[in-house]
């Protein structure tokens, strides 16, 4: 059996007294396309930083690739192949679209400490190829304070792929993007992780997102787990239905 | 000495009357700051006017024909409401026009009030210190545990807790304050809630100058009134701004106390600490607690807006003229008098020192308020060398920017951990403590007598050589500044100004490239300080005063943060402006005040910016 | 207003001085041009009388044929109280000006820079304010010459008074600086020498110009001193004095000042005003010998307000720079250094003449010692004699020891 990427053993936050996380353990596969979903306020955000390094656990271990990686700061784990995209699009403003995953090439390849070398040209065939993947190769010179918000989003996932990553963590990925451009650039996703085995863990509202493209859904309520398995299963699951399938009707 | 508790409680009553005047004036420029974000500079500005207005109504006019109780209460509440009235003006003239502008943008208009009003109280006031009359029913000491100790000081005592529950009271329970606290947390929201903005911030800048004109007229029963009282106050005020959490009236209530009580007692040991206590006191509570006391971490931090795109390159003709004006500047140096290169000289020195501050500022993302530190680390660690090891201006040039840059590295370290106001405000405190060492430390530094005979070797004594060696020097260092601008290094400094948490995320160290930035940015102001020093052939503890880093700061916002022709440009305009009007008039901070607002104005994203196209 | 006449005035030379400033005329016939730097926006009120004073000197000077028949001619720049900003107008003055001497200076640094500027561009510097001994004894050089009384002749001054008083146990305050220091320590080694019983308790060295004027007298007070040497003047004065006269603690109680007995720092005091201060200042009010009564109503008709102690510096500084160029007949540097050195002039304080010493450029001007008294709602000095500055100064081969050798 191969090694997990990603593995979650009792992960448990508390914010304030309220168990926001409690005790979440699970595993992802390489390749494997896995979706985090829950009711507001089940915890998936908390759950989701304490996976990304944002937040430090109060207990639990969360493993990469078998190495033990609780606690390491968000950049650490980038340079352990961790790739991510925001629910709120995080990109560089000033900096044009080009130079944004540049940059993240430049970060990858540990350039970034040169300081007399125009930085103009490098990683510039590298940066293209990458836009190119995610249909941004037209806008290479646009700065990324002007886009379009689905285009940010594209931008974000050609940075996330900078560094080769195993495991892509993606919050929201379609979050204020438009039904069809949801579907697509989801497609594209999934297409990228099957071609570089890429395992794949994302939050998401939009139940035809989720059960579109995960290959397993995780359903979080309340700060616990409870249920887990393929989208038909859990749709299927009566627990599932009371507590966030029911709700959204 | 027997333990006199008696004494100590005596003194521990004189901390709370200082900690009572400085809650008024603190009170007024957090809530400003609260609501607009404004770094109001003239904060002090007013309250000196609240004083000269108190002194000239309590002695001409009906309130001084009137007399007595109600003549005096009735001049002091003018006062404060006048310059309340001040407030207003000045919000619906110039700020309104800039809330649009980069952050700290409206520094520079608010630090042109500061220049005009100078000018304008002395016009009108003249230049002696005046006395105001006492309070009546106050005139006088009462005894307490043996010490006489004056009516009026126990009455100040209680106008402060007085002050902060009036401000409660109309913060929890007016529509006006409720307005003004949603607006401190979210602006947008109130915005949204269909609020008249415009009047509320209109509003909030009156109620916040008449705290500062309250607190100058208040004084004057008990202080002389000066030309003085503005700085005086302004650096004290935002101290305990900062100290207190930025925004936090409870906050500046506690740390008006901390600072009362420190200063009063600390007197008692340290008699000479007065200069640097609260910078100490500024710098500890920064470095443990980085949003200030009672500061509400990211709800009152200034949130930096999104940095516009970089303007595109310089246009063909403007680049080739700006090409042209340097060889023409080389070539014509040879043919101009001694003075025109003396003055040359100073000018590459502070485009240098401009640039410097450029590189954290505009790439950065960090505004500092004590750039003048790595300026005067240079000059010193020059004069120093000069003085003791009897070193060259070769070796000294060369050793400058190491001990500046180490310096950064120091005093860098923890600053570039807080954002916004917090970070700036921490570089001051830093500047600050440096400055009371070359202040203090006389053995080695001279004191504020300084280091003399710092000149340069024999083959630069020339002007001619010295400008072309600055010349030279400079445009080296702001060359090697606009290399590392464009170099990785560059583009991630950028990177992390723009969005932390994405920087982040691809593996940048924030810390780590603000830091070096920091460093980089001394050694380059260290290198300028030490041209200067051979410039002038002295040091004193005034390169690296309070005046210097606003200088730098002044320079690099009038010229633009965008770019690094920003700088250059805004040293060349403000350092040449000042040069020119302070040799044709008595009133020159008038005039520059005025010139600077008008560019402020007009050009609100600097002077550089006016020059360039916007890339599309 | 009062100030608004003088500062026309001021307004005037300047403007004279900006019209002729293209002829750089060293011509014989053409004038003399001084260069004047001073921190005149930083200082006004101790700055504007001064200015006066040497305007009035300068219009006197003229009026009786110059020198030699060349005019004098005053280019005054503002040094906003830094020292580096002085230095770039000295190099202006003398080089774009054309200025055949450098004076001025109200900030010791400021005076210092001046002076090291002087030795190394070997141009001379008629210092008037800077009270730094530094400037003419561990600093002093060929080219620096410096008017006023420094700070160890006002102390010394004081001493001799302090001395003779019962007072033991001594309490010092003063401003945060060169100066506060500087005075506090002659203050201290020359009471111990003439009173070996005399101990101090104590120190308050406030910030210059941002004194916490209660908690000062507060910690002075707990001292239980019976004697007080202060330093500080201007505004920190006013506040000291205030804060002290309602606490009481000036009340059975010696008190020695620095200078406070200037019209500059007394009259701000108003009914303030202690009484029985020891003081060294400028009685101008009671000074009635006919020169200084020429003098001040000259100055009184001219600017509209009566003379402080900087115009008796101004007016002085002119008079010895007159003085020195009509003994030289040269504006060339060296010439004009030969002839400063010994160079004797009559002061504006109508006390005889005045010299600079060859040993150490300093000049033997005195100031006035007496006491403070509060008469209706202005405060005076009473009981004052003038004091030579020749008899308070250290010997010239002692000053010949402190001095660089040059």
């Amino acid at each position: 059996m191969t090694t997990p990427v990603l593995q979650a053993e009792g992960l448990t936050k508390t914010w304030g007294g309220v168990r926001a996380v409690d005790g979440v353990s699970f595993a992802l596969a390489p390749g494997e396309m896995l979706a985090l979903i829950g009711p507001n306020g089940a915890g998936k955000s908390t759950l989701f930083n304490l996976l990304n390094g944002q937040v430090r656990a109060d207990a639990g271990r969360v493993r990469l690739a078998g190495d033990d990686v609780t606690g390491l700061p968000p950049r650490k784990l980038w340079r352990r192949g961790v790739g991510r995209t925001f629910q709120i699009t995080a990109t560089f403003a000033s900096l044009s679209v080009a130079e944004n995953v540049r940059l993240a090439l430049l970060s990858h390849h540990r350039r970034v400490f040169s300081f007399l070398r125009p930085s103009g040209d490098l990683f510039a065939e590298e940066a293209k190829e990458l836009l190119d993947r995610v249909g941004m190769a037209a806008q290479l010179q646009k700065a990324c304070g002007v886009l379009a918000y689905g285009d940010l989003k594209r931008v974000e996932l050609a940075m996330a792929l900078a560094n080769r990553p195993r495991l892509l963590l993606m919050d929201e990925p379609t979050a204020g993007m438009a039904p069809e451009a949801r579907q697509a650039l989801m497609a594209q996703t999934a297409a990228i992780a099957q071609a570089e085995k890429i395992a794949v863990l994302f939050t998401e509202h939009d139940m035809d997102v989720v059960f579109g493209h995960a290959a397993r859904v995780m359903v979080l309520d309340r700060g616990r787990l409870i249920a887990e398995g393929a989208p038909e299963a859990v749709r299927a699951d009566p627990r599932v239905r009371e507590s966030y399938l029911g709700k959204q009707g | 000495m027997a333990f006199d508790w008696q004494g100590l409680v005596v003194q521990g009553l004189n901390g709370l009357a200082s900690a009572s005047s400085l809650f008024l004036v603190a009170s007024g420029l957090t809530v400003i700051f609260g609501v607009s974000r404004i770094v109001n500079f003239a904060h002090g500005s007013l309250y000196m006017l609240g004083a000269y207005l108190a002194w000239t109504l309590t002695a001409h006019g009906p309130f001084a024909e009137l007399g007595g109780f109600w003549g005096f209460w009735g001049a002091i509440l003018s006062a404060a409401l006048t310059v309340a009235a001040l407030g207003a003006l000045v919000e619906m003239l110039v700020l309104r026009r800039l809330y649009q502008a980069p952050e700290l943008f409206q520094l520079l208009a608010t630090f042109a009030l500061v220049l005009i009003v100078q000018d304008v109280a002395l016009l009108l006031w003249g230049p002696d210190d005046k006395f105001g009359p006492r309070a009546p029913l106050l005139r006088g000491a009462t005894e307490i545990f043996g010490a006489r100790f004056p009516l009026y000081e126990l009455f100040l005592i209680a106008v402060g807790p007085v002050v902060l529950g009036l401000l409660w009271l109309l913060l929890h329970r007016s529509r006006f304050g409720i307005l003004l606290r949603a607006a401190t947390h979210d602006r947008e929201m109130v915005a949204a809630l269909g609020v008249d903005q415009k009047r509320l911030f209109t509003g909030v800048f009156a109620l916040g100058a008449g705290l500062a004109g309250l607190g100058g007229a208040l004084q004057i029963p008990r202080e002389a009134v000066t030309l003085h009282m503005d700085m005086a106050v302004i650096v004290e005020a935002f101290v305990v701004v900062v100290i207190g959490g930025l925004g936090s009236l409870g906050g500046a209530a506690l740390a008006a106390l901390i600072i009362g009580e420190l200063h009063a007692f600390g007197i008692l040991v340290f008699p000479r600490i007065t200069l640097v206590l609260v910078f100490l006191v500024m710098a500890v509570v920064l470095v443990l607690r980085p949003q200030g006391l009672l500061g509400r971490g990211a709800a009152t931090a200034p949130v930096a807006a999104p940095a516009p795109p970089l303007p595109g390159p310089m246009p063909g003709p403007l680049r080739w003229a700006a090409i042209a004006a340097a060889v023409a500047l080389v070539g014509v140096a040879p043919f101009l008098g001694d003075y025109p290169l003396i003055l040359l000289a100073d000018f590459s020195v502070l485009v240098l020192f401009a640039a410097s501050l450029h590189l954290i500022m505009g790439p950065g993302g960090m505004a500092s308020f004590g750039h003048a530190a790595y300026f005067g680390a240079g000059a010193y660690a020059a004069a120093l060398l000069f003085k003791h090891l009897a070193a060259p201006m070769e070796v000294g040039l060369i050793a400058a920017p190491f001990a500046a840059g180490l310096v950064g590295l120091l005093f860098g370290w923890f600053c570039v951990r807080l954002s916004g106001v917090y970070a700036a405000m921490l570089t001051l405190a830093f500047a600050q403590i440096a400055w009371s060492i070359s202040f203090q430390w006389v053995e080695v530094t001279g004191g504020d007598n300084g280091i003399l005979g710092v000149w340069p070797s024999g083959w630069a004594r020339g002007r001619l050589v010295f400008f072309y060696l600055s010349l030279a020097l400079s445009a080296a260092g702001v060359l090697l500044l606009r290399r590392i601008i464009r170099a990785p290094f560059g583009l991630a400094l950028r990177a992390q100004r723009d969005s932390p948490l994405r920087a982040e995320a691809i593996g940048l160290d924030g810390f780590l490239l603000r830091w070096i930035a920091f460093a980089v940015s001394a050694a380059l102001a260290g290198l300028a300080g030490a041209l200067f020093a051979y410039g002038k052939g002295s040091v004193f503890p005034s390169f690296l005063g309070i005046p210097r880093s606003v200088d730098a700061l002044l320079m690099v916002l009038l010229g633009g943060v965008q770019t690094l022709t920003g700088p250059i440009v805004g040293a060349i305009a403000y350092a040449g402006l000042q040069e020119q009007l302070a040799r044709l008039t008595d009133c020159w901070r008038l005039v520059l005040g005025v010139v600077i607002l008008a560019l402020v104005l007009f050009f609100p994203r600097g002077l550089a910016g006016a020059f360039r196209r916007r890339d599309a | 207003m009062l100030h608004g006449v003088g500062r026309r005035g001021l307004m005037a030379g300047v403007a004279v001085a900006a019209l002729a400033r293209p002829a750089v005329s060293r011509a014989q016939g053409g004038p003399i041009r001084i260069g004047e730097i001073n921190s005149y926006t930083a200082q006004p009120a101790f700055l504007g009388p001064y200015r006066n004073g040497w305007l009035l000197a300068q219009e006197q000077v003229n009026a009786a044929g110059g020198i030699d028949g060349r005019p004098l001619e005053t280019v005054f720049r503002d040094d906003a109280g830094k020292p580096e900003d002085a230095v770039r107008l000295a190099g202006e003055l003398v080089n774009a000006e054309g200025v055949a001497l450098l004076a001025g200076g109200y900030l010791s640094n400021v005076g210092l820079a001046l002076g090291d500027f002087a030795r190394q561009n070997k141009k001379l510097y008629a210092a008037s304010e800077p009270l730094t001994d530094a400037l003419v004894w561990s600093r002093g050089n060929r080219y620096t010459f410096r008017l006023r009384p420094s700070t160890y002749m006002q102390a010394a001054m004081l001493v001799e008074e302090a001395a003779k008083l019962p007072a033991m146990r001594w309490a010092t305050v003063a401003p945060n600086y060169e100066y506060g220091q500087s005075a506090v320590k002659w203050f201290r080694e020359l009471l111990a020498k003439k009173r070996p019983d005399a101990t101090f308790v104590g120190e308050q060295f406030p910030a210059l110009g941002r004194i916490d004027a209660g908690a000062t007298v507060q910690a002075l007070e707990r001292l239980r001193p019976e004697g007080i040497f202060n330093v500080t003047f201007g505004t920190d004065l006013l506040n000291f004095v205030r804060q002290g006269n309602t606490r009481g603690l000036f009340e059975g109680r010696t008190v020695a000042s620095m200078l406070s007995g200037e019209p500059e720092y007394l009259e701000p005091l108003g009914e303030e005003c202690p009484d029985g201060w020891i003081v060294t200042g400028y009685p101008r009010d009671d000074l009635n010998n006919e020169t200084h009564v020429k003098l001040r109503d000259a100055y009184r008709q001219k600017f509209g307000e009566l003379p402080r102690c900087g115009s008796i510096v101004g007016y002085d500084n002119v008079q010895a720079i007159a003085a020195m160029l009509r003994k030289a007949r040269s504006t060339e540097t060296e010439a004009m250094v030969e002839a400063f050195r010994g160079i004797r002039f009559p002061t504006g304080y109508g006390t005889g003449e005045v010299t600079f010493r060859a040993a150490d450029h300093q000049s033997t001007l005195g100031a006035f010692v007496g006491r403070t008294k509060l008469e209706g709602k202005r405060g005076r000095m009473v009981d004052w004699r003038y004091a030579d500055g020749a008899d308070y100064l250290p010997g010239e081969a002692e000053v010949r020891a402190w001095r660089p050798q040059d």
